[in-house]
């Protein structure tokens, strides 16, 4: 049964292929996901791993808890504000080369919360490669998504992916980034004083999205 | 039923302890609500924690009525005790200019976190509360996002690209 009994007799000693095609083939055949269920996307996540729905089929062998350990990263759920930062942290630490598949309907547009703290569309953020639609989508659906990503792997190119060092990740130049003294005393009074110099607005600005759909 | 009248009983014993502290009842649906001033809250609580056994605080949520009301915000305690298995609701009205009232993070811990997410959500501020800050909004968010004139879909976008 195996391929040394069968094949390996015909072939010869050498062989001579594209670099292309078998480093894309080792990379697609062990993609392994960082862990990044957030909300309810997280359970049909779970279960497109366990036995009747198994990823381990397609070479998602392990969940790697370390993002550093991990090739594609499975944002499962609704992004809020405040994790986002914290979302691009773990996407910075991942090594090249690195996959988003953003799974489900809140991830990829906001879903049903189309609100004040919830990010409308974790492309955003991060850099996606498949959007898979649903609330939640079925495990096939998931399934289906690591597939199409494995072919999107075959169709690459290995000079796509090269491992830069972004200084721009390391210095906390986007809004919100929570630095490691965030919480700490030293910001206590910073935010009572904060809300106390809250300036009510008026009830007649619209958001930006709101001027754009009435129009 | 039985419980109102018990807990109507309740409130007569708090005016009698202090008139100032009982400015208003409502009765419905079997539930009874006291409206109490917010320079007794603390007193009334720690009164109703140690003699009457309300020692479990259920919650502490917030109410804006509207920025055209006067009494613009409410906070609303629910007690419950697990002795008497009766449940007790206490309202203070707070004006805009001045959202202040005492925490109650001395009578019950929980009252801790309860009391960051009705100052995150309203601006409601706590005198006294050892760590007021926000709980559920990050940060650096401006502005509190359960008053009625604060839009659904907030003010910016927000984007890393």
């Amino acid at each position: 049964m195996g391929l040394e009994n069968t094949l390996f007799e015909s072939l010869p000693d050498v062989l001579t292929v594209r670099l292309d095609a078998v480093v894309n083939w080792a990379r697609k055949s062990s993609l392994w996901p960082a862990t990044f269920g957030l909300a309810c996307c997280a359970i049909e996540m779970m279960n497109t791993v366990s036995s009747r729905h198994d990823l381990s089929r397609f070479g998602a062998e392990t969940f790697r808890a370390s993002p550093r350990q991990a090739d594609v990263m499975i944002v499962s759920g609704r992004v809020s504000r405040k994790m986002a930062p914290v979302l691009r942290r773990i996407y910075d630490q991942m090594p090249e080369p690195k996959w988003v598949i953003s799974m489900g309907a809140c991830a990829t547009s906001g879903g049903v919360f189309d609100n004040y703290a919830i990010v409308q569309g974790v492309d955003k953020i991060v850099p996606v490669d498949i959007y898979v639609p649903g609330c939640p989508p079925r495990p096939e659906m998931l399934v289906h998504a690591i597939m199409m990503l494995q072919d999107k792997i075959m169709r690459e190119s290995v000079k796509d992916r090269r491992d830069t060092f972004e200084p721009e990740s390391r210095v906390s130049v986007v809004p919100g980034t929570l630095p490691v003294t965030e919480g700490t005393a030293l910001e206590k009074e910073t935010e009572i004083e904060v809300a106390q110099h809250q300036v009510s607005r008026p009830y007649t600005i619209p958001s930006r999205h709101e001027r754009r759909k009435s129009s | 039923m039985a419980n109102t009248e018990a807990l109507l009983g309740l409130v007569e014993k708090l005016r009698g302890e202090n008139a100032a502290w009982v400015s208003d009842v409502r009765e419905a649906l079997g539930e009874v609500t006291v409206f109490v001033p917010g320079d007794s809250i603390s007193a009334v609580c720690e009164y109703l924690k140690h003699s009457e056994g309300f020692d479990l605080l259920a919650d502490i949520c917030g109410a804006d009525l509207g920025p055209e009301e006067d009494p613009r915000f409410e906070v609303n305690y629910h007690l419950f005790s697990t002795i008497h298995f009766n449940r007790l609701r206490l309202k203070v009205l707070l004006s805009e200019d001045a959202p202040n009232v005492r925490t109650v993070t001395n009578v019950w811990k929980t009252a801790d976190w309860h009391e960051r997410e009705t100052f995150d959500m309203f601006g409601v501020v706590f005198e006294g509360h050892p760590d007021l800050r926000r709980i559920l909004l990050p940060s650096d968010f401006d502005g509190h996002a359960l008053r009625k004139d604060y839009p659904l879909r907030g003010y910016e976008p927000y984007s890393m690209n």
